[in-house]
């Protein structure tokens, strides 16, 4: 079986410690055993590997940041190579693991009480207990602030009422971090698998992230106990703290499949012959398309090791997850155009990895804030002016701006 | 029980070698090492008899800083320590030089068992193994695709597989040095949590003065055998290479095979 001997063309290994080089090596290897011979599979099956979930528990994970417990409480660089191998194996695959970690264990363990810790970290890590994370719904995507699913307080209990779409993992969750318009704000609610008037349903005909469980979730006033909120959620502020989280190990991931892409086409151009028998790698046109990709992923490389650093500091704000989130994902999405052609018609097929890796980038360039909207969020960052709503009201804050300087 | 386990550190075997300028070694830079495969297998058969017996796993390996890497990584795996033979003094050495330290190193401690892979992937003089059992004065078995520790620990049965697909069971009186195959297991992955506890255990340097080695009594200057030169055979020279339709070339193959080898 052939091993993935890694991208480096750079010796970024040297910016790394023993235990994470060491982290890498374990995934990597559980990746090569254990889902690359299976995934093109899953892939025309649209099927989730589930019988995977085990043993990715008992590796650790599952919540690897999170230091009680008994789990591993690795650092975020670390945490981010994870997210590499595990997207070179398929970005189903890490989406699966950036939801449960990032999306669901990452709330319940920072915005939740100590009962609804103790009750969900233990199973969620082993793989035992799956959760997701619906915050997104049919009218709202970028703009989650406009949100229509609500939670009303009755005695004891809320009464939450709505839907939610595009939903990972969402008909195979056992609890569900749900986020609903309150009188004091968007909250977020643990909602169980079972609980009456709540429903999931799949969404087929997905060309995309394949290997991964989409859903709809539907709220018809459900009965969630008073115990089943998140305590410490306040605002949308915490749902965006998740995604901040998730979007972080996603600038690593991608790169994850960037470097599937790259490899597979080196490969494949020294060995595919044309024209006098010399391999395709010899043309000019086909090693700038090499070359760009390696020159790619490598900046890209030092700018998740950047913000990882950072991370690992607290000194990482929100916009400099957005800048490599919004790189890096471009970066896999380019690398698989070119992978493909250099591929031909083999890159249509899926003997190789590089047309899935294509399309699964898609739904990675979108979840998750979109690139553009992450170039918004940069572009906030720098200018001081928001630009997410139309002109007109962009008029006005840069007008705002204007006077605020005059003054 | 406790189970020493010697692994050796060897060149990845996905990596492309290059023969070093001076023609004596492979060009070690910009190489990446891993655990010499059958080692990796008999940590796992080691880690396994001590989960089942109780006791501990303690690595042994000889080389320079990179070695230290390995060892980190048996120690993620389940170890509950390693020493180190990290002396420059000892590299070098041939199967018996190597084996010697080993065995003196082993000796310091008391151990029931001594288990390590039956070749490695790089030199494959396949006798390491043997010198530590000689050393020690120990039974000893190669080749080993099964082990199974017998009741009251005071032996171990052991299934050899030998040439043209005859095995073998035999049983060997503790403590014994066994050398294991590459399958005879199918070795666990690294928990993170393994990784970050492997940080806080022991790495012990140690150099032969430690284990009461003279430095002439190890590494190169106790080597009786000489590298004269490494090389790769040319190739091409009486390789034929068939192209075109699969079917013809199987054809072309078996029609050499016949007349022209007579193997077939
Ligand atoms: C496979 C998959 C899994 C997902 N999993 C989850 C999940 O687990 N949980 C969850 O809550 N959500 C999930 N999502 C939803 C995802 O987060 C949204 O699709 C995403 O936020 C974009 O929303 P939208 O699809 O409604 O697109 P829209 O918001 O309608 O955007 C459409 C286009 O308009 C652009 N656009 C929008 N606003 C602006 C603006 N102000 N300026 C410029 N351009 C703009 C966008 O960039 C985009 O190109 C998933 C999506 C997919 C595809």
């Amino acid at each position: 079986m052939s091993r993935f001997a890694g991208v480096d063309f750079l010796d970024i290994d040297s910016l790394l410690t023993e235990e994470e080089r060491l982290v890498r090596e374990s995934v990597r290897s559980f990746v090569d055993d254990r889902i690359v011979p299976i995934i093109e599979e899953c892939h025309r099956e649209a099927r989730f590997p589930i019988e995977l979930l085990p043993k990715i528990g008992e590796l650790g994970l599952l919540g690897a940041t999170i230091t009680e417990y008994d789990l591993p409480g690795l650092n975020n660089v670390a945490y981010g190579l994870i997210m590499q191998e595990l997207e070179r194996g398929d970005s189903g695959l890490r989406s699966f693991v950036s939801v449960q970690g990032s999306l669901v264990m990452y709330p319940i363990h920072t915005f939740g009480s100590k009962e609804q810790r103790d009750r969900w970290i233990p199973p969620m890590a082993a793989g035992d207990a799956i959760g997701c994370f619906g915050l997104t719904e049919p009218d709202f995507g970028s703009n989650p602030a406009g949100m229509l699913t609500n939670a009303k307080r009755v005695g004891n209990e809320w009464l939450l009422n709505g839907a939610k779409q595009w939903i990972t993992n969402g008909s195979i969750a056992d609890v569900a971090v749900v986020w609903a318009r309150t009188e004091d704000g968007v909250r977020g609610f643990l909602v169980e698998k079972g609980t009456p008037g709540y429903t999931a349903t799949d969404q087929h005909g997905k060309f995309s992230l394949r290997a991964s469980i989409t859903s709809e979730l539907g709220f018809q006033d459900c009965r969630i106990p008073a115990e089943n909120v998140l305590p410490k959620t306040v605002g949308l502020k915490n749902a965006l703290m998740c995604l901040n989280q998730a979007r972080y190990g996603i600038a690593w991931g991608a790169l994850g499949a960037a470097m599937d892409c790259y490899t597979t086409a080196l490969e494949y151009s020294k060995e595919r012959k044309q024209f006098g028998g010399q391999p395709i790698a010899c043309h000019q046109l086909v090693q700038d398309k090499l070359v760009w990709m390696i020159s790619e992923i490598t900046k890209g490389q030092l700018l998740a090791v950047q913000l990882g650093r950072m991370k690992d500091e607290n000194r990482l704000k929100h916009q400099h997850v957005s800048l490599g989130k919004r790189n890096n994902v471009w970066v896999a999405r380019e690398c698989a155009k070119l992978a493909r052609e250099i591929l031909g018609a083999n890159g249509i097929v899926d003997d190789y990895p590089v047309i899935r890796h294509m399309l699964n980038i898609e739904s990675v360039y979108t979840y998750e804030g979109t690139h553009d909207i992450h170039g918004l969020v940069i572009g906030q960052a720098v200018t001081g002016i928001p630009a997410f709503n139309p002109p007109t009201v962009q008029a006005q804050a840069a007008a705002e701006l204007t006077t605020d300087k005059t003054r | 029980m406790k189970i020493a386990v010697c692994m050796k550190q060897v060149p990845d075997t996905e990596a492309s070698l290059r023969v070093r300028k001076d023609s004596l070694w492979i060009d070690e830079e910009e190489l990446t090492f891993v655990i010499n495969e059958s080692d990796g297998y008999a940590l796992e058969e080691a880690l396994t008899i001590a989960e089942k017996t109780g006791g501990e796993v303690v690595v042994f390996s000889l080389g320079g800083e990179r070695v230290r890497e390995a060892l980190r990584k048996a120690l993620a795996l389940g170890a509950a320590r390693a020493v180190h033979l990290a002396d420059p003094a000892f590299e070098g050495g041939d199967a018996l030089a190597t084996g010697r330290a080993l065995a003196a190193a082993i000796q310091a401690q008391q151990f029931d068992l001594v288990l390590t892979g039956s070749q490695s992937g790089d030199a494959g003089f396949s006798s390491t193994g043997s010198v530590i059992a000689g050393f020690l004065g120990w039974p000893h078995a190669w080749l080993v695709m099964g082990l199974e520790v017998e009741d009251g620990k005071k032996a171990a049965k052991v299934t050899r597989e030998m040439e043209s697909g005859v095995n073998e069971i035999v049983r060997l009186a503790l403590p014994a040095v066994i050398e294991v195959q590459a399958g005879i297991n199918s070795p666990r992955y690294a928990s993170l949590k393994g990784i970050m506890q492997a940080k806080r255990k022991e790495i012990a340097a140690v150099t032969p003065a430690d284990l009461g080695l003279g430095a002439e009594e190890v590494g190169a200057a106790a080597s009786l055998l000489e590298t004269l030169a490494v090389f790769f055979p040319e190739s091409g020279k009486g390789a034929e290479i068939f192209e075109g339709d699969p079917a013809d070339c199987a054809r072309q193959l078996v029609e050499k095979l016949r007349k022209e080898a007579r193997v077939l």
